[in-house]
């Protein structure tokens, strides 16, 4: 019997570098969402090995993160979990994860992005559904130089074209 | 002319340009027109309406003559102010507006015939012959009217859009906004400070002011040295904020690269800011005195000319005189002298007025005319009642100073009159959040400008909750401002306000006596103040002639109003990355490369990409490839993807309890492992949407929806939980991209679905309208047996990463037994043929009664739509209803969106039956089918029809049928 088989929604079009900004694809095992019933979010939690993430946070980290992504849910990256007491839907295919990372990054992404990445407002660990050019996205700050931005499998190459044109016009102006 | 030893351009690095083709020499930090000035050429330009020759004015953005296009090909910009661009090697520059040449230009014929283009001609004239008006006059006036032109190619797309954030937005980097910028930012907040110049600094840069006893440039430096030092500060040279919007955003035009030659950078860059305070220290713009033949080459803004002087080391002519009704003339004249330029006159309004120097001067006098057609050679003053004729190259003149208030009103507000400055000022929360300093709020001395922009720095981080730091105010200058208002002189002759659409006291006069007597009214009628320097130079003085025509005051006569953008904007900045593939987001499905490997063209539905048919070698028409795939589908088996539509997974207690409340029909009572068509109503008793939901667990189902209407579906449904059924415990999300699904359907679609499953299937595992869980070569996966071709029909979901690889092997299967793939065309004729709706009958104006399907509005329970839907004029037996057509005339032709008449009898819009929603040739049955709504349709079947395509210009006539044409039992689906 014939096995099918798996393709990434980047395959082929990451990693790029331009300048001293990254943007590479983040691969995790499962992406699942989340959604406690009624009066259910500790046993999820539980469930799950991570707290709830509350609006616009993000708990965990590495491999493993929660993600808030609405009212009352979450998107679970890391190991693929089934919580009782929560709506779940397997959403590995979802999504593409685009990591774009160096001390250029945040400039790059204010191309694209309208909500305020200052250090204040968009710590690490923050997130936030937010637009990137016309694409609604999940924007999450990995790190210090760092970004997670979930997109749509079906538009990986418009997110990827996106980002590689702001990147470059960041690159540009820096060498003027 | 050049001054050696003055000015702040770097004259170790030369810079070499070309203008109207002549090589010109400047320096590192010159502007064109700095340049032009320095190598000797007055004459920069044509006027718009009369041709006449023109220079420079101003030495900022408010230009309005010198303006040029640069560039060449796609890089080509028209209109670019000369006093803006900066020169760099192998610039280009070409006046505007003149044929064949500057000095030379034919249209200088409109000089002569004047009179005839008085304010106002253009209602006056090209009125007859009625049939010119699109054939002669428009094409004649185009070509004659506006001044650059564009170069007819695509301009590259390679400007940027970005998105800034701070506390305080510091509007201007003068000396009022570099103190606001320093106080702010040493409290704390974050600091935005923008500069439309390319260097900081304000007129500090053109004046002999000293600050803290150093010259003002140096102390800018200094100011621009701890600014830098500061982490919270941003500074945006070469940076116009363009707008003034809601909730504290303003609109920004920053030119990136536009002062080197076009490379990989970024020409422009078009910045949305939000600043929760901002600092107005736009500073003010010099107004000038309106007196007949005011606007020759030489004639400049006194201010203007001492930027020349002191900025950039140059002056317009070997000889300048100076006229003004305030302390700027002296000013004026003693910069030049301390040059040693010749001052050919210093001329004062005001008779009690006194100078600092010993050069000719004439208090309480005025002129009255000049002489020099390419450029000033004599001036005519009038002093108690006699007239002097002057030899002079160059005539600085000041008027006074009007505050840069634009912004200011770009939320409707209208500005404040004071009459100790006869200039308008902001008024104070015209925007909420923007407070005025310095000379944008009407206050000239150095000293009180400094402290102004200190104090409204730390109140705007105060206000923020940020603690202030002392900063010592730096020592300046604080004479006072002293002038008499002196709008026009009085004496005939014409005088020009708005030098770049030409128009004259005379116009604004004539539009008064016309009755135009409103500044609305002035403005349009004259076209005073519509340019593209939005009359910056000439609004204040035509409103004060204005005023004295109609004998009101000018608060009285009030202002027009200033709308965003302040300077104009490139729409490839505005617009940056959208064109071509970026102007929308593309959605691909996982079988996107097979099926465009194969030649598939592609459509857009939403903004996925599907294929239109996929052909096979030697086929030419699309017509070719659409009715063999809708044979195949009939006769073996065909794979479509139909991964586009929208898939919404809900579960929870109460999801059956939701899915009753927002379907007419009832799914609680749906068993686990089946599947059924649904019909979801808008509030307003409409049909918004249909499509098939299963029942993969108790508390688990998948409801699909049309592909353009998925996120419609998705919004209305948080809607009904989160507002209007709050109480019910129910959770729901799209997974429309996790899974990629494609539908396999015809007489042979069992056996490829099997082909391709780990356990086979057969119709007592998978009757009509079943689902449920399978493993797909290795992958777990769901299959439904649903239909949408009227085949036996299969649509087998895999998660995407899977799609493209299950989607070639059942395009490989499927082609073993006479079968392959299929597009939308395809797809769209199966479903007419057997009468099946989609948004082209259910497009927002249709009802379930109008469909057909009132039996499925359950009587048993509440839905949303159900007491709009019964209403008596929804359920009306002549409404336009669902049904079938085929063409019974010699065309044998059907179109969708013609119309259906009576057979015999007038046909006018009361005669109208209806119209016809969806067409298809159908290969299965040789004849054109149609679904259209007429009037009390299902009544009429066998009726005979006028159909009139009023736009394609066709008249034939039709039969009214069922909409199903084929297999009405559906046999072939079920079985």
């Amino acid at each position: 019997m014939a096995s099918l088989i798996a393709k990434t929604p980047a395959q082929g079009l990451l990693p790029v570098e331009i300048g001293s900004t990254r943007l590479e694809e983040r691969l995790y095992d499962a992406i699942t969402w989340v959604a406690p019933f009624d009066g259910q979010d500790d046993a999820v939690a539980s469930a799950i090995g991570l707290p709830f993430p509350a609006a616009g946070q993000t708990t965990g980290g590495g491999d493993r993160r929660a993600v808030w992504t609405g009212p009352g849910q979450a998107l679970i990256l890391g190991p693929a979990v089934a919580p009782e007491g929560a709506a779940h839907a397997d959403q590995s295919s979802g999504w593409a994860v685009l990591s774009l990372t160096g001390p250029a990054a945040r400039d790059a992404l204010a191309r694209l992005t309208p909500i305020d990445l200052r250090d204040a407002s968009f710590p690490e660990a923050a997130t936030a559904r937010t637009l990137l050019g016309h694409m609604t996205v999940s924007l999450t700050r990995t790190g210090p130089e760092t970004y997670e931005i979930m997109v749509f499998r079906s538009m990986t190459r418009t997110a990827i074209h996106d980002l590689t044109r702001a990147m470059k016009g960041v690159a540009a102006r820096a060498a003027l | 002319m050049r001054i050696d030893g003055k000015g702040l351009i770097d004259r170790d690095h030369a810079v070499r340009f070309t203008f109207d083709g002549q090589t010109v020499d400047g320096f590192r930090g010159d502007t064109v027109a700095s340049a032009l000035l320095g190598a000797g050429h007055r004459l920069m330009g044509r006027s718009f309406k009369y041709h006449r020759p023109r220079g420079v004015v101003t030495a900022g953005s408010d230009e309005p003559n010198a303006l040029m296009t640069i560039g060449q090909g796609r890089h080509q910009r028209p209109n670019t102010r000369a006093t803006v661009q900066e020169i760099y090697d192998g610039l280009q520059v070409r006046s505007q507006n003149r044929w064949p040449s500057l000095r030379f230009d034919v249209m200088q014929v409109n000089d002569l015939l004047s009179p005839f283009f008085a304010a106002g001609f253009y209602y006056k004239t090209f009125m007859w012959p009625r049939a010119f008006w699109e054939r002669v006059y428009e094409p004649v006036i185009r070509r004659a009217a506006g001044l650059g032109a564009l170069s007819g190619q695509n301009a590259p797309d390679t400007s940027e859009r970005a998105f800034a954030h701070c506390d305080v937005l510091v509007i201007g980097a003068g000396p009022t906004g570099l103190m606001a910028a320093l106080t702010a930012a040493r409290a704390g907040a974050d600091v935005i400070l923008a500069e439309e110049d390319s260097r900081a600094g304000g007129r500090l840069l053109s004046e002999t002011e000293q600050v803290d006893d150093m010259p003002g440039p140096q102390w800018v430096g200094d100011m621009l040295a701890k600014l830098t030092a500061l982490p919270n500060v941003r500074i945006m040279e070469r940076t116009t904020i363009t707008g003034a919007y809601d909730g504290g955003t303003y609109g920004a035009l920053e030119r990136v690269s536009l002062h080197t030659a076009p490379g990989d950078a970024p020409p422009e860059c078009f910045w949305r800011i939000a600043a929760r305070r901002a600092i107005l220290a736009t500073g003010a713009l010099e107004r000038t005195i309106a007196f007949p033949m005011n606007d020759r080459p030489g004639i400049m803004q006194a201010g203007a000319v001492r930027a020349y002087l002191n900025r950039w080391g140059v002056v317009p002519g070997q000889s300048v005189a100076v006229f003004a009704n305030n302390d700027d003339a002296h000013r004026t004249a003693a910069d030049l002298a301390a040059a040693g330029v010749r001052i050919a006159a210093v001329i004062d309004s005001r008779a009690d007025a006194t100078t600092p120097g010993d050069w000719p001067f004439y208090p309480g006098a005025e002129v009255i005319g000049t002489k020099g057609r390419l450029g000033l050679t004599e001036i005519t003053l009038r002093q108690n009642g006699t007239t002097r004729e002057i030899r002079t190259e160059a005539l600085a003149v000041s008027g006074g100073w009007n505050p840069a208030l634009h912004l200011t009103c770009h939320m409707n507000g209208r500005p404040d009159w004071r009459n100790d400055i006869a200039a308008f000022v902001p008024k104070p929360d015209a925007i909420p959040g923007l407070t005025a300093a310095g000379a944008a709020n009407g206050t000239f001395s150095t000293a009180r400008c400094l402290a102004e922009g200190a104090k409204a720095g730390e109140d705007a981080a105060k206000v923020l909750g940020f603690k202030k730091k002392k900063t010592d105010l730096p020592q300046a200058s604080d004479t006072s401002y002293t002038l008499e208002p002196l709008w026009a002189v009085d004496t005939p002759g014409r005088a020009w306000l708005d030098l770049q659409n030409d128009v004259t006291t005379k116009d604004v006069r004539l539009a008064a006596k016309e009755n135009y007597r409103s500044v609305e009214h002035m403005k349009r009628y004259t076209t005073q103040g519509m340019a593209t320097d939005q009359g910056k130079g000439s609004n204040v003085a035509a409103l004060a002639i204005l005023a004295d025509a109609t004998g009101r005051t000018i608060p009285e006569t009030g202002t027009t109003t200033f709308r965003p953008p302040y300077v104009p904007v490139s729409i490839s900045a505005m617009a940056a990355g959208a064109s071509g593939m970026g102007f929308a987001p593309q959605r691909f499905t996982t079988s996107h490369d097979a099926t465009t490997e194969r030649g598939a063209p592609m459509i857009e539905a939403g903004l996925w990409y599907r294929p239109s048919y996929v052909p096979k070698p030697g086929e030419t028409t699309w017509r070719q490839s659409c009715d063999r795939e809708v044979t195949m589908v009939r006769t073996s088996v065909g794979i479509a993807d139909v991964s586009t539509l929208g898939k919404i997974d809900i579960q929870g207690p109460d999801a059956a309890r939701f899915l009753d409340f927002v379907y007419t029909n009832t799914f609680s009572t749906l068993k686990e492992g089946r599947v059924r068509y649904g019909l979801m109503l808008r509030e307003d008793g409409h049909v918004m949407d249909d499509g098939t939901t299963a029942r993969l667990g108790p508390d688990h189902y998948l409801m699909t929806t049309t592909t353009a209407a998925a996120g419609q579906v998705m919004q209305h449904l948080d809607f009904v939980a989160q507002c209007l059924r709050p109480d019910l415990n129910v959770r729901f999300t799209s997974v429309t991209e996790h899974w990629a699904q494609f539908a396999v359907a015809g007489p042979r679609a069992l056996d490829v679905v099997n082909s391709v499953l780990d356990q086979p299937v057969d119709d007592e595992d998978f009757p009509f309208m079943a689902c449920g869980a399978v493993s797909v070569s290795g992958t777990p996966g769901r299959l439904f047996r649903i239909s949408f071709s009227g085949e036996r029909g299969y649509e087998i979901a895999v998660p995407a990463a899977y799609g493209e690889s299950l989607f070639r092997l059942l395009l490989a299967q499927a082609e073993t037994s006479g079968g392959g793939p299929y597009g939308m065309e395809a797809l769209n004729v199966l479903r007419v043929e057997k009468g099946f709706i989609t948004h082209s009958e259910i497009h927002g104006r249709t009802t379930a009664f109008d469909i057909g399907m009132q039996g499925m509005l359950s009587k048993k329970k509440d839905f949303i739509g159900r007491a709009a839907a019964h209403r008596p004029g929804l359920l009306d037996e002549n409404r336009q209803r669902l049904v079938g057509l085929r063409p019974t005339g010699a065309s044998r032709q059907l179109t969708a969106g013609a119309h259906l008449f009576p057979a015999n009898g007038p046909r006018t819009p009361d005669t109208d039956q209806g119209y016809i929603t969806s067409v298809a040739w159908s290969p299965t049955l040789e004849t054109y089918l149609g679904l259209a709504f007429v009037r009390n349709g299902p009544a009429r079947l066998g009726e005979t029809l006028k159909m009139v395509d009023h736009v394609r210009g066709i008249t034939t006539t039709v039969q009214v049928t069922d909409p199903v044409a084929y297999d009405p039992e559906g046999g072939r689906m079920r079985g």
